[in-house]
This record gives C-alpha cells, sequence and structure tokens, in this order.
C-alpha cells in the first residue's frame, strides 16, 4: 500500500508501529495484515464500524492481547508485551472505555493503585499527594487529590485515569471512546488535555464513533474495516465523507429495506418523555422525547453510547420511572404500571445486555423461554407441563433456536441463540409493540441476519417493533423509519431511503468550540 | 440451518429432563449416598441404630430443624439468607407458653384460654410477622439478608428472653376445664406409627416440594434467584417474591417451635440457638448454592437427614459431643467442595456450538466486550 510506504519516510517520529498483524479468535479473522503507526507528539484516531477490528488491534497495542502473527516494534526495536502490566512498563497505557477506578477510593489512592509509595512507616500518603498534585497542575485541572473518586463528574473521573497513566511514564496514550459519555464542556476540557499532552511529546491513540469530534482533535487518521485497513491520511487531506465512505463499505446484507405499506393505528406512543440522569441537576439522559410507532411499523433508533436509548427504552417498559411524560399503548397511558402489567398489556423489552437483563445462567433453555408468559398456562393454581412444553417447542422452531431441547443448559447455546432465546421469551407474551435494544450486540452476521428476519416478519404481522442499534448498517436493513437520537432528543428523523452518510452526520456531536 | 433447528426443536414430546451421566448422577445424588453410608457405617457399629423405633427418634429429631431448612431454603434459592430462624423458633414456643398459661384481658376482667389450634395458628401468625419484617428490610429498604436477619436474630431472641424475664414455661399440658388440653399431641401422639411431628414435616416437605416444581410461585423464585435483573423484566413480581419467602421461613420456624415445644412440653426463651445455622447446613449439604437459584427440597431433606443421622448415630456409639461438632463441620465443609465442583464444571462447559462469546466470565455476570471480529 503506497500510504504505508510513505509512513516509512518519516519513521524518526514512530514509536509504536505493528506490521502485518494478524489476529484470529477460532475460526473469525479479526485483524489481516494490519499496519499501524504511531506517532510521538501526534493524534492518530482509528475509525471503524463495531466489530471492523479497532477494540482487537487496541488490545494488541496495549498489550491485552498477543497478535496471531505480525510484529510489534517499540522505538525501531521489536517488542512484545507479555501482558498490559508489562506494556505499561514500556509506557505503553490504555484508558478504557469503562473506567477502571475504584469510585470509593479519592484520587490519590486511585492513581497509586497497586504501586503505593513506600517508606519504612507504611505508605508514604504525603509523598504521593505530592506527586498527585504536581500531576494535576501539569493538566492544568483542579482536581483534590484527596477527593473520593465516585464524587468526581465522569470528565474528571477520565482526567484521573489520564494522570494514573502518566504517573507511570506513558509516553503512548491508547483512548477507547473517551467522550463516549462526557458532555460537551467536558470534551472541550479533555480535547485541552489531549492537546497539552501532544505538546510534551506523548503520542495519543484515539477511538470515537464520535466522527466529527475525532476530526477535530486528530493529525492522523486509519480506517478498519472487517479487520483490513482501507484507508489512512493526514486530517489536511480529508473531510467526513472521507471516514464514512472507506468505513461504510459492502456490508452483509442484513435484510431488504421494507416496501412502504400502510401501517395500523398508533399503538405506542410516547410523550415528552424525560428521565432523569445520574446525576441530580445534571442533564436528563432523555430529554422530552416523543415517539409514534404504528401497528407494523419498524422503528430503529440510531443513536451514539450515551445518546439515551437505553434509558428510554428501559422507561418505556417500566424499569425506570420517568421524570415526566407519558407512555400510552393503543391508548391508553401505562406509565405508572408495573413491569408484568406492561408485558400484560403488549409492551415487552428485549434489553441490551442479555447477559445482565435477559437470561437467567440457571434455568433450562425452555425455562428461560417460558418465564415471561408463566401465568398463561397455570391451570388451577399448577403449571400445566404440557402447555408449557408446546409453549416451549413452538417459540424454538419459531424463532429458529439452534439447541437439542428445551432442557438443555442456557449456557450451551451460543451467543446469537442465547439472544433469540431472550426475543422468543418475549414474543412468546403475545405483544402488540416490541423494544429490542441492541438486539445485535455481541452476535454473528448470520444470527443479526435471522434476528432481523424474525422481526420483519412479526411486523408483518401487525407488531410494532422498535431496536436501537450503534451501527449504520442495520439501520438500512429493515427499518420503515430511523429516528438519530443525540443527548436524549431526537436529532434527525428518515425514511427508509435515507443514506449512511445522512445517519452518521446527524448523529455525531456538535464540533466543539475550535 | 433452518431445516436442523425445526427437526431439533419440535420433535415431539423431547423430554425436559437431562439425560443419563453416570458421573453426573453420583455428583448430584451424593446427599442420598451419603445418607446410604451413615446408615450402614453406625448399623455395624451398633445394633440399636438400625431399629425402627430408633429411626422415629432421629426422624423426629430430624423434623425440627429440617423445617427450618425448609424455609431457609426457599430463602437460600432466592439468593438471601435467614439467621432469625433459630430465634423465630425460640419466640413461638415461648408464646405458645404464654398462651396455654391463658391471657388475662384486664379490660374484661376474665382470662381467656385459647385451644390449641388457636394457639397454633397464633404461634404461625407470630413466625410469619417475624418473616415479614425480615422481608420488608430486605426487599424494600434493600438491607442485605444477613444483616438484616442478624438484627432480627438478636431482636426477637431478646423479646423471647422479656416474655418471662428468662423463665421457662415449664407446663404446656392446659387443664380440661379450660378446653385448652392437647398441646402434646404434636410431640408425642403418632399416626400409624410415624410421631406426628414427622408427619407434618412430611406434609410441608411435599406442598414445599409442589410450590416450587409446579407453581408459578416456584418458578417465580428460581428465576429471581438465578438473576433477579432478568426476572424483573419478564414480568416477575421480584420483590413480592423475596418478601415471600421470608415469610415462609419465619412460619416454617415457627411450626418448628411449636413442634420442640410440645416434644418437651416445655417453651425455654433460649430454644433453638444457633439452629439457623443447622438448616444452612442442611441446605447446603443438600446441593443448593448459596449464590440463588439451585437447589430443590429433595436435596435438602436429604441434607437434613445426613446432619442428623450422623449427630445421632455419634450420639448412639458414645463419641464425644465436641467430635460430633467436628464431624458435622467436617461433612458440611466436604459438601461445600462438592457445590463447588458441580457449579464450576457446569460454568466452564464448553460452547457447542461456535459463534458467540459466552464466557465464564460472561456468565459470572459481567458485562459483554464487544465482539471481536
Amino acid at each position: 500500500m503506497s500510504a504505508a510506504v510513505q509512513i516509512a519516510d518519516v519513521s524518526d517520529d514512530v514509536v509504536l508501529s505493528a506490521r502485518n498483524v494478524v489476529k484470529t479468535y477460532g475460526s473469525t479473522q479479526a485483524l489481516r495484515n494490519v499496519d499501524f503507526d504511531v506517532r510521538r507528539g501526534k493524534v492518530t484516531t482509528l475509525f471503524g464500524e463495531n466489530g471492523a477490528g479497532k477494540s482487537t488491534l487496541m488490545k494488541i497495542l496495549s498489550g491485552v492481547e498477543r497478535p496471531t502473527s505480525g510484529e510489534l516494534t517499540l522505538d525501531g526495536r521489536p517488542i512484545s508485551f507479555s501482558s498490559s502490566t508489562d506494556a505499561r512498563s514500556y509506557g505503553v497505557s490504555i484508558i478504557h472505555q469503562e473506567l477502571s477506578l475504584a469510585p470509593n477510593l479519592n484520587v490519590r489512592d486511585n492513581i497509586f493503585m497497586g504501586r503505593e509509595i513506600r517508606s519504612a512507616k507504611g505508605v508514604d500518603f504525603a509523598e504521593e499527594e505530592r506527586q498527585v498534585r504536581v500531576l494535576m497542575k501539569g493538566l492544568n485541572q483542579e482536581i483534590d487529590p484527596l477527593t473520593p473518586v465516585e464524587r468526581l463528574r465522569l470528565g474528571q473521573q477520565q482526567i484521573v485515569e489520564i494522570a494514573r497513566a502518566l504517573s507511570i511514564n506513558a509516553r503512548i496514550l491508547i483512548m477507547d471512546e473517551p467522550t463516549s459519555a462526557l458532555s460537551a464542556h467536558e470534551v472541550e476540557l479533555l480535547f485541552r488535555v489531549v492537546h497539552d499532552l501532544t505538546a510534551r511529546g506523548v503520542a495519543i491513540v484515539y477511538i470515537s464513533h464520535h466522527l466529527e469530534e475525532a476530526l477535530h482533535i486528530t493529525n492522523h487518521a486509519v480506517v478498519l474495516r472487517d479487520g483490513v485497513v482501507t484507508a489512512r491520511a493526514d486530517v489536511e487531506d480529508i473531510d467526513l465523507e472521507w471516514i464514512v465512505r472507506h468505513m461504510a463499505g459492502e456490508n452483509f446484507n442484513l435484510g431488504t429495506p421494507p416496501e412502504q405499506r400502510d401501517f395500523g393505528d398508533v399503538v405506542l406512543s410516547i410523550r415528552d418523555l424525560i428521565v432523569a440522569g445520574p446525576v441530580r441537576a445534571g442533564p436528563p439522559v432523555v430529554d422530552r422525547m416523543s415517539l409514534d410507532v404504528r401497528a407494523g411499523e419498524i422503528v430503529c433508533i440510531y443513536g451514539l453510547m450515551g445518546a439515551g436509548r437505553t434509558e428510554m427504552l428501559e422507561c418505556i417498559a417500566g424499569r425506570d420511572v420517568p421524570e415526566s411524560g407519558s407512555v400510552l399503548l393503543c391508548g391508553q397511558n401505562v406509565a405508572r404500571l408495573s413491569i408484568a402489567a406492561r408485558i400484560e398489556k403488549g409492551l415487552a423489552l428485549v434489553p441490551e445486555d442479555r447477559q445482565r437483563d435477559g437470561l437467567v445462567q440457571t434455568m433450562t433453555v425452555g425455562r428461560n423461554l417460558s418465564l415471561a408468559s408463566i401465568t398463561s398456562f397455570v391451570r388451577h393454581l399448577v403449571l400445566s407441563s404440557s402447555r408449557e412444553e408446546s409453549l416451549v417447542d413452538e417459540s424454538i422452531s419459531d424463532v429458529h433456536i439452534k439447541t437439542a431441547g428445551g432442557w438443555a443448559p442456557i449456557g450451551s447455546l451460543s451467543g446469537g441463540n442465547q439472544q433469540k432465546v431472550v426475543i422468543g421469551k418475549m414474543l412468546a407474551t403475545h405483544p402488540k409493540a416490541i423494544l429490542l435494544d441492541e438486539p445485535s450486540r455481541g452476535i454473528d452476521v448470520g444470527a443479526k441476519a435471522e434476528v432481523f428476519r424474525i422481526l420483519a416478519k412479526r411486523a408483518e404481522a401487525g407488531l410494532a417493533v422498535v431496536f436501537t442499534t450503534s451501527e449504520v448498517s442495520e439501520c438500512l436493513s429493515i427499518a420503515h423509519r430511523i429516528i438519530v437520537m443525540r443527548r436524549g432528543r431526537i436529532a434527525a428523523e428518515f425514511g427508509a431511503d435515507a443514506t449512511k452518510e445522512d445517519i452518521m452526520a446527524a448523529s455525531g456531536e456538535a464540533v466543539v468550540a475550535a | 440451518m433452518a431445516g436442523l433447528t425445526s427437526s431439533l426443536g419440535t420433535r415431539p414430546g423431547t423430554p425436559m429432563k437431562a439425560r443419563f451421566d453416570i458421573g453426573r448422577l453420583l455428583l448430584e445424588g451424593r446427599a442420598f449416598l451419603a445418607l446410604i453410608v451413615i446408615v450402614a457405617v453406625f448399623s455395624s457399629l451398633s445394633p440399636y441404630y438400625l431399629t425402627v423405633a430408633n429411626m422415629m427418634t432421629m426422624s423426629s429429631h430430624v423434623a425440627i430443624f429440617g423445617m427450618l431448612a425448609i424455609g431457609m431454603l426457599l430463602v437460600v434459592l432466592n439468593g438471601g439468607i435467614d439467621l432469625s430462624v433459630g430465634s423465630t423458633l425460640g419466640l413461638s414456643g415461648m408464646v405458645a407458653g404464654f398462651l396455654m398459661q391463658g391471657v388475662t384481658l384486664s379490660y374484661f376482667g376474665v382470662t381467656a384460654y385459647p385451644p390449641v389450634w388457636v394457639t397454633a395458628i397464633l404461634c404461625c401468625l407470630v413466625g410469619g410477622l417475624v418473616g415479614l419484617v425480615n422481608g420488608v428490610l430486605i426487599a424494600r429498604f434493600k438491607v442485605p439478608a444477613f444483616v438484616a436477619t442478624l438484627g432480627v436474630m438478636y431482636m426477637v431472641r431478646g423479646l423471647a428472653l422479656l416474655m418471662t424475664n428468662g423463665l421457662t414455661y415449664n407446663d404446656l399440658g392446659g387443664q380440661t376445664a379450660h378446653g385448652n388440653t392437647g398441646f402434646d399431641w404434636l410431640g408425642f401422639n403418632r399416626l400409624a406409627g410415624v410421631p406426628i411431628g414427622v408427619v407434618v414435616f412430611a406434609v410441608i416437605a411435599v406442598v414445599t416440594s409442589v410450590l416450587l416444581s409446579r407453581a408459578a410461585f416456584g418458578r417465580w423464585l428460581y428465576a429471581s434467584g438465578g438473576n433477579a435483573r432478568a426476572a424483573e423484566l419478564s414480568g416477575v413480581p421480584v420483590r413480592i417474591v423475596q418478601v415471600s419467602v421470608y415469610v415462609f421461613s419465619g412460619v416454617c420456624a415457627a411450626i418448628g417451635g411449636l413442634i420442640l415445644s410440645s416434644q418437651l412440653t416445655s417453651a425455654g426463651p433460649t430454644a433453638g440457638t444457633s439452629y439457623e445455622l443447622t438448616a444452612i447446613a442442611a441446605v447446603v449439604v443438600g446441593g443448593a448454592a448459596l449464590t440463588g437459584g439451585r437447589g430443590n427440597v429433595r436435596g435438602t431433606l436429604l441434607g437434613a437427614f445426613v446432619i442428623g443421622f450422623l449427630s445421632d448415630g455419634l450420639v448412639i456409639i458414645g463419641i464425644s459431643a465436641y467430635w460430633q461438632t467436628v464431624f458435622t463441620g467436617a461433612v458440611i465443609v466436604l459438601a461445600v467442595l462438592l457445590n463447588a465442583l458441580q457449579y464450576h464444571k457446569r460454568g466452564r462447559r464448553p460452547q457447542a456450538l461456535p459463534g458467540g462469546p459466552t464466557s465464564s466470565l460472561a456468565r459470572a455476570g459481567q458485562t459483554l466486550p464487544t465482539r471481536p471480529a
């Protein structure tokens, strides 16, 4: 690749580089012959859709995983990290999307966690505190070393993570989706820190779904698709459209865009829904959201992490209490009803995290499938096992679950089939409207297509479907209508004929003040 | 793929039970095997051990903490623990003793002597009330079960002691003139040679077993103990289930208290001290997981009999009470080790089908990473 040759010319700047990196998991190739360079004092951003291999590459660069083949060089010498701790000792630190701080400890103890400065009298807290103050001064931050981390805002917690990395003399800092949960002001603050760091010669690897934001901060862009580097360029030569074009490419057919047809009556109607944020007095996560879904209609909600999709769906389903607003199901307000009563009335939720919220791991496939509709096969206070069995068998064939039978342990199923169990469970309650939070998360492309096929089929039979996704290609699969959510509000609305570019542009965060 | 799916999924009469597997059978039948070994060993050591009379005596001992164990099983299935059952057992006996002496209603200037059945029901209500306090503390106010029931354990024991300033009610016989005789029926009478206490225990066990395996409540309990969040989102009334199990446990403890005081024809405020631990031991030996969601009545019964028959056997062959404690402890530790083996093996079962990141890590309830490809 000619771009790669170009990079080699300016190798004096390159601190860490990967050459011909291949990573396979079982039969899937996550990375194929990837070349990647990290330069001193520069921000290199890695773009790509979910599953393109960004996280895998970051894990390899930070020592969390080892490549199947290919090599890493640090300062021109070949190197192999045995663990992330090993990588850290060479100055390569990663800050994960989910922060790894202990919320109950203060800033000082978090920064020196596991590396406490010891003196004859035990831990030298005074010295640690002094060093933290120096670090925070260097970052131009006023964070007291003795504040418990849980009292800090998320953006400040991120700064603490950065400070911790710097305290181990990080020369290369990998940031995975650092802005996804930050407010605009906090993003600005973070970017100022990033600028300071690069000025001090720290190399930054940046991953973000916020394309505009990333374009604003980065010096170099590398685009990954299906484990292959499809493009690389300096930021001066590219624009948003360039990134999207190289990110999207050809995709597996997840279903045909539906033909326009007459929908039924409005089944689900959300009016001015407000869901309070995690911080009291902070901005609400769902801000005056209104949405109507008709019988037979499939609505896709696209948004970045932290856009408020999960909170909105969980609130509609009854897990959370809304600050205000109403949820109407066939014209009846269900906002005060319990989850069970809402299911009874025909409103079902397939949660985002199927391990945590969807499945009972101690029960069999069959019992998971029948869990939400138990009351429908109770006769004279006892469960009718014949009714249950027929319901389970019906569900298994209905949603195409590949299992040895209803009695099989749920853990024996693949991720995609487990997801189908969760969907089958809720479909067995005969809902009028079903909400699915990231139904394609963590399942392979074949299972994904099947899930969408099931949803499309049910919608044809009159079910109102709302699903969320953070992959643009999924928006364009089966949805009749695409809603782009941003910061708890509807940022844009498209028909089935929308383009990836439109959707991505609408979801991207506003450019932060220069 | 679709063809395979439907042929597997819709095969008529697919049994809802696991395949036959000798290793697993031995592991899951371990409590039963242990019981057989215990009976065989003690029978060879003492000619009195394997007699009908001794079996009945031992069973009536088992019945008392077995009652607590069944209540405890439901709590453990829910993922909780109930440390207050021993105290509740004591309080129940004291309430029975108090009522049998007659209640002086100074307002009316009369002394009421409630009949035995009224006494029994009032004791159960007291037990249920204690359970309700536990349940509300845990389900409504989110107090950890261990702490909530620990506190209630002390309070209830204190109340039992306060009722008589630590004295024992010695006469629970009642008087024919007051129409409240028959309290000893529970402890002394037999039905077809079986002590009434054991009969009551058996009835409760059968009812609970049906409740767990055949009623919607049982399914709700297993689901909310296995994964409360998933159960809640599936429409299971998780809080009601949680409160119910503590109420049930309290009532079981109260019945245990009635049987014990009836057997002794006296009610002491310290009765049932540390019985909660024996009950937990029986549940654990019976194969239930303290993390919730796994266990059944059959296992708990076996666990109760293993512990009861072991300690009574040691008494019969004349081993010191101190050694009994050591042996009982060893049995519990062994049981927990085997539990760990059983559930660990299940947790690490390799994936039958490719394609999903369902690692043991994920099953441990952690957030899934995005898939690698």
